[in-house]
């Protein structure tokens, strides 16, 4: 028996092909909703790897440092340092903020890194170009996503930095790529106030009865000396040493240092459960959106064609064609219109993807969940169709 | 009557129920012999169709009896179990417009009855092959439906009918979007499947051009039908 639908879609190609292009556009778009999704997870990870750390010590009762803003002494790694099971510590900032660059601003993650060497918490553990950070002071590592190359200037609030190293895929949860300058000028620049606020602060302290106190003329200076400086991190990264328990270790540090401590599990769970929860809750909503104009679609395509053969499959009835051949050609069609969207939409999320503002991790299983569920929508939305040409009555096509 | 033909006795077809029942078949009663070409005439609203559905198994008669070839197929109700292999098999359709499939070439859409009753592709279309040249159409075998013209589509349509080799063809209106000569081309065409394939043939048709080659009339009026002798004529009158 020849395929009736093969037969049909090659005498109507146009506008087998036109539908399915169009389709396909609307498939593309679903595909990269998935992989938007997915690449929020993926950053989620990828920041929490790049961190290097197995514990995050943040303040008490917080869900910092990225969830939620932590504060903590910077003082604090010295007796996390020697607590059992702890490696190695370092004390780590982050601050979102629009980084200047020339005539432009770029927005990224400035990550504040302790002084020391590769391999410490909170370093970017490769580089693509250029050097690690090896001074105090004004250098600095961007992820090649900011538009850095080495030896640009980039300007941090008042200080301006030099780019001495490049890296790749070091982004925040947000996906905004990171930019590592040292810790000490992170601290500043996360707290540093303009010096109009700084004279302002210090003349209230003065006109304060409680600091400016005749019998004790320290007190004042000491107040404004202790409001210059920043003694705060976001968190204190952890590595611990081999044959050690994270949850072990985490619930040593918590005991002792009243802090909260996080291992990698509750980190992904903070990150992907909670942080990006309402964007993937959004992302879900446009799949389902999407599926359901997709199947609309689908289905008035299907159902039109259909109306417009009804004479024929009178005929094809009246020869003595089987319901179940025709219910197969119009079932065919609609799949086959599927197979077409799915290859264009498959075609304009793979070339789409890389154009797109942020970053779209397709993955090879979604696109074959992408296409069973492609394949169920057209089958499901052919069901009109077939109700259709099942109703026809051979009659039509015989004359009255 | 033996071997093939179709036998209608006192067939009737009643629509609806009560006060608005309709008679639309009240007495019908017919013979087309194996190799007879018969026409079937009446005005409109005469039933012709009515009986053209019920004669096609489209739909069911209310009583009576009709015979198919050696086989008793309705007799107050239908004696076959699958009337739609009743319909591929033993029923050539010819209609007014020829309703060629349009996505099918002029062998497939041949072809397509002996596939559908599960021939194989090859054969089918070999059988269809060799009713497009008894047909004269052989030379646009691979053509498309929209290719053709008029008179062509129309013998492509007859040899749609005509290859499962029916015992009878039911022929609605088959020349009326014809001119004179064609229709009467086509006519001759039928007579001369008819004889080719012992197949019975009824022709419904209003066509003046036409009648006149009949050598049997069947006149149906208020949904009974009467018979008369027809004039014979030549084709090429």
């Amino acid at each position: 028996m020849i395929s009736l639908a093969g037969r049909d879609i090659m005498h109507s190609w146009g506008k087998f092909v036109f539908t399915g292009f169009g389709l396909g556009l609307l498939i593309g778009v679903t595909l990269i909703m998935a992989g938007v999704y997915r690449g929020m997870v993926d950053d989620a990870k990828v920041l929490l790897d790049n961190s290097s750390a197995d514990l995050w010590v943040v303040q008490k009762n917080t869900l910092g440092p990225y969830a939620e803003s932590s504060s903590i002494y910077d003082d604090e790694w010295r007796g996390i340092q020697s607590m059992p099971g702890v490696a190695q510590t370092a004390n780590v900032t982050y601050l979102t903020m629009q980084v200047r660059h020339g005539d432009r601003d770029v927005r990224s993650m400035i990550s504040g890194i302790a002084a020391g060497q590769p391999g410490l918490p909170g370093w970017p553990p490769y580089l693509i170009e250029g050097r690690q950070i090896t001074r105090g002071h004004y250098e600095a590592v961007a992820d090649q996503a900011t538009g850095f190359k080495i030896g640009d200037s980039l300007q941090i609030r008042r200080n301006k930095y030099t780019v001495v190293g490049l890296t790749r895929r070091m982004v925040s949860s947000n996906g905004d790529p990171m930019v590592f300058i040292p810790l000490k000028d992170a601290q500043e620049a996360q707290f540093l106030k303009d010096n109009d606020a700084i004279l302002e602060q210090r003349r209230r302290n003065q006109q304060s009865p409680e600091f400016s106190q005749p019998g004790n003329p320290g007190l004042l200076e000491a107040l404004n000396r202790s409001q210059n400086n920043n003694p705060y991190v976001n968190s204190v990264l952890v590595q611990i040493k081999k044959g050690y328990s994270a949850k072990e270790v985490a619930k040593s540090i918590e005991k002792w240092k009243r802090l909260t401590v996080y291992t990698r599990e509750d980190m992904e769970e903070i990150l992907i459960g909670k942080l990006i929860a309402t964007s993937s809750k959004q992302i879900g909503m446009f799949l389902v959106i999407l599926a359901v104009v997709s199947a609309a679609i689908v289905a008035f395509i299907i159902y039109t064609l259909t109306l417009g053969k009804i004479r024929e499959i009178a005929v094809l009835k009246l020869i003595g064609t089987r319901n179940r051949t025709i219910a197969g050609m119009i079932l065919q069609q609609a799949i086959a219109l599927g197979v077409i969207g799915f290859v264009v939409g498959k075609i304009s999320a793979t070339f789409g993807a890389p154009t797109f503002p942020k970053y779209v991790l397709l993955e090879p299983m979604d696109s074959v969940a992408g296409f069973f569920a492609v394949v169920i929508i057209c089958v499901l939305s052919s069901v009109i169709a077939i109700r259709a040409a099942l109703k026809v009555d051979p009659a039509e096509a015989v004359g009255g | 009557m033996s071997g093939k033909g179709i036998r209608i006795e006192g067939l009737r077809k009643r629509y609806g129920t009560g006060d608005t029942a309709v008679d639309a078949l009240k007495e019908v009663n017919m013979v087309v012999a194996p190799g007879e070409v018969v026409g079937l005439i009446g005005p409109s609203g005469s039933g012709k169709s009515t009986l053209l559905k019920c004669l096609g198994a489209v739909i069911e008669p209310s009583a009576g009896k009709m015979i198919l070839g050696d086989e008793t197929i309705y007799d107050e109700q239908w004696k076959v179990k699958d009337i739609r292999a009743l319909r591929r098999d033993k029923i050539g359709f010819v209609f007014q417009a020829p309703y060629l499939i349009p996505f099918l070439d002029v062998t497939d859409n041949v072809a397509l009855p002996p596939m559908l009753a599960g021939v194989a592709n090859k054969q089918a279309r070999s059988s269809a092959l060799a009713l497009l040249e008894a047909l004269d159409v052989q030379h646009r075998a691979k053509a498309m439906p929209s290719q053709l013209s008029g008179g062509e589509q129309q013998r492509v349509a007859i040899a749609r009918g005509l290859v499962n080799r029916p015992p009878v063809i039911l022929a609605d209106e088959p020349t009326a979007p014809l001119d004179s000569e064609r229709a009467l081309a086509v006519i001759k065409i039928l007579n001369d499947m008819a004889k080719k394939f012992e197949t019975a043939i009824i022709v419904v048709t209003h066509d003046e051009k036409i009648i006149p080659t009949f050598k049997r009339i069947y006149h149906i009026r208020d949904g009974v039908t009467y018979e008369e002798k027809g004039e014979g004529r030549p084709f090429d009158a």
